[in-house]
């Protein structure tokens, strides 16, 4: 009982748990078009992402969230007319940290060389700051200690925790994150949650979820999207800091309202 | 429970009895078919001989096998790491293997001599396409979420291929070896066959042509023992390189 409590218990406000180096970045996507083998998904579709804040973006499979998203992380090449400006016009490129459904964690690589796997890819050489960053951040997702093991010694949650070090670890601008606990169990996911809304704290993110009470709890702007061809409906936003508690009347109300919107 | 070398050591023993009684009872000549007891002999009686002509013939091996996967793995580098080499490489590979390597080795000794060359590059032309298909397999089997996450880190496809693809490829280039220990004997005793004046492949010949038939069996069995200790040591290799690589093997069948 204690872990629901605790999971229930909504956290105080906290100010950033990792410092944030870089200013955040407020990111638009507009006049967005996507077709699919002659159909279009989407088009003229704009999304707005505040800068400092959550945005979670819900719908149905197949409506082309997670496209967006790759849109974003440079992953996916936008169809033209599609748009995506930054509040400093500088690009995107460069600037993003990419959380998946999967941890992808390497393993052949220890948790921390994989927290560090962004400097390896890039060919930096980890300096013993870099590492001791790396060490902290395993630390603030509860999992000190584990640096030296593999990857196949932790359980389904302690993985994605590795996973969110190393997003962290990124300290990029803009953090885009799909469906990142939906391979979780129930309690395990919430737990999750609530690491994630308190680490994230001050970064512009996109989190793509299909999960309303996911997105209730973490998210400080909720979109739903729907429709064919599917357009980004106006901004939710819950009462409240993120974690919210999962049992918090208002969060229920707006679970409904999320529902039908998702339905209509 | 039975050990594991128990069983190995009955079913050795149940062969081997069962080829002696088969002697015994249809009283096939010597130099036809001899007796286990008569090979035992033979390989005693030629103990020098067996080691002189071994040792020829594992130098041989243990080079071409070197030879072959370091080719075959820069071969797979190559084709993975660069388009061109994969659009002109790729189907000269694919038509080379259509060649029977065997149809080689009378060209390989008169161009390489009757030496340990010839054979060295037999085995390594027998060893050198297992190995680059099974690594060329494993890098272009990437997991195509690692190759998101490193574009999103900003990582060149140099890095790419050195941080994630190579050691994710690991598996299967360690299956390509396992291949190549186990066909390169055959590279280094046909290359043998057609010229040469050492190696176990000339002493079965050699013996074969004085009827010494129990020499000959001798021969083919320090041969077997070789593949049997190269495939050990390969395996022992690849479990060390890939501790973190979970065997699916049912563990009842290990036991």
């Amino acid at each position: 009982m204690d872990q629901i409590d605790r999971v229930a218990g909504a956290s105080p406000f906290r100010s950033p748990a990792v410092p944030l180096p870089v200013a955040p970045l407020a990111v638009r996507v507009s006049s967005a078009r996507l077709t699919y083998g002659g159909d279009v998904l989407f088009s003229d579709l704009t999304l707005t992402l505040e800068a400092g804040r959550t945005t979670c973006l819900l719908g149905p499979s197949g409506v082309g969230k997670t496209t967006l998203l790759r849109i974003l992380a440079g992953l996916a090449e936008p169809e033209a007319p599609t748009r995506v400006e930054t509040d400093d016009g500088l690009p995107l490129a460069g600037r993003i940290a990419y959380m998946a459904q999967q941890d992808l964690l390497l393993p052949w690589l220890s948790v921390l060389d994989n927290v560090l796997l962004g400097d390896r890819l890039r060919r930096k050489r980890v300096t013993p700051e870099q590492a001791a960053r790396a060490a902290a951040l395993l630390d603030r997702v509860g999992l000190a200690g584990r640096e030296g093991d593999r990857p196949a010694t932790l359980s389904g949650g302690q993985r994605q925790r590795v996973a969110l070090a190393r997003t962290l670890m990124e300290d990029k601008p803009l953090v885009l994150m799909d469906e990142p606990f939906s391979a979780l169990d129930a309690l395990t996911r919430l737990r999750l949650q609530e690491t994630a809304a308190e680490t994230l704290v001050g970064r512009t993110v996109l989190m793509v979820t299909h999960d309303p009470l996911e997105a209730l709890r973490i998210g400080d702007r909720l979109h739903v999207m729907t429709g064919r061809p599917a357009s980004v409906g106006p901004a939710l936003t819950p009462p409240g800091i993120a974690p919210r508690r999962v049992d918090d009347p208002a969060l229920l109300a707006l679970q409904a309202e999320l529902l039908r919107r998702l339905a209509g | 429970m039975i050990a594991p070398l128990a069983r190995v050591v009955v079913t050795l023993a149940v062969l081997l009895g069962g080829w002696q009684a088969l002697v015994w009872f249809t009283g096939l000549p010597r130099y036809l078919l001899p007796s286990p007891l008569a090979v035992a002999d033979a390989m005693q009686r030629q103990a020098p001989l067996l080691f002189q002509h071994g040792l020829t013939t594992l130098t041989e091996i243990i080079l071409g096998l070197l030879g072959g996967v370091a080719l075959g793995g820069l071969s797979a580098l190559t084709l993975a790491r660069f388009r061109a080499a994969r659009r002109w490489l790729m189907p000269v590979l694919v038509v080379s293997q259509a060649i029977p390597v065997f149809a080689l080795a009378p060209l390989l000794v008169l161009w390489l001599g009757y030496g340990m060359a010839s054979k060295i590059a037999m085995a390594i032309l027998v060893i050198y396409f297992p190995v680059t298909t099974a690594l060329f397999d494993g890098l272009r089997r990437t997991e195509p979420g690692w190759l998101d996450l490193a574009r999103t880190m900003g990582a060149t496809p140099a890095a790419t291929l050195w941080v994630i693809r190579l050691p994710a490829a690991q598996p299967a280039f360690w299956s390509g070896v396992r291949v190549a220990a186990a066909v390169a004997p055959i590279g280094a005793v046909i290359g043998e066959w057609v010229g040469s004046s050492s190696g176990l492949g000339y002493l079965m010949l050699h013996a074969n042509a004085r009827m010494q038939i129990d020499v000959l069996f001798a021969a083919v069995l320090v041969l077997g023992l070789f593949a049997v200790a190269l495939y050990a040591a390969v395996d022992a290799l690849a479990r060390r390189a890939l501790p973190w690589q979970p065997d699916t093997q049912p563990a009842d069948d290990s036991a």
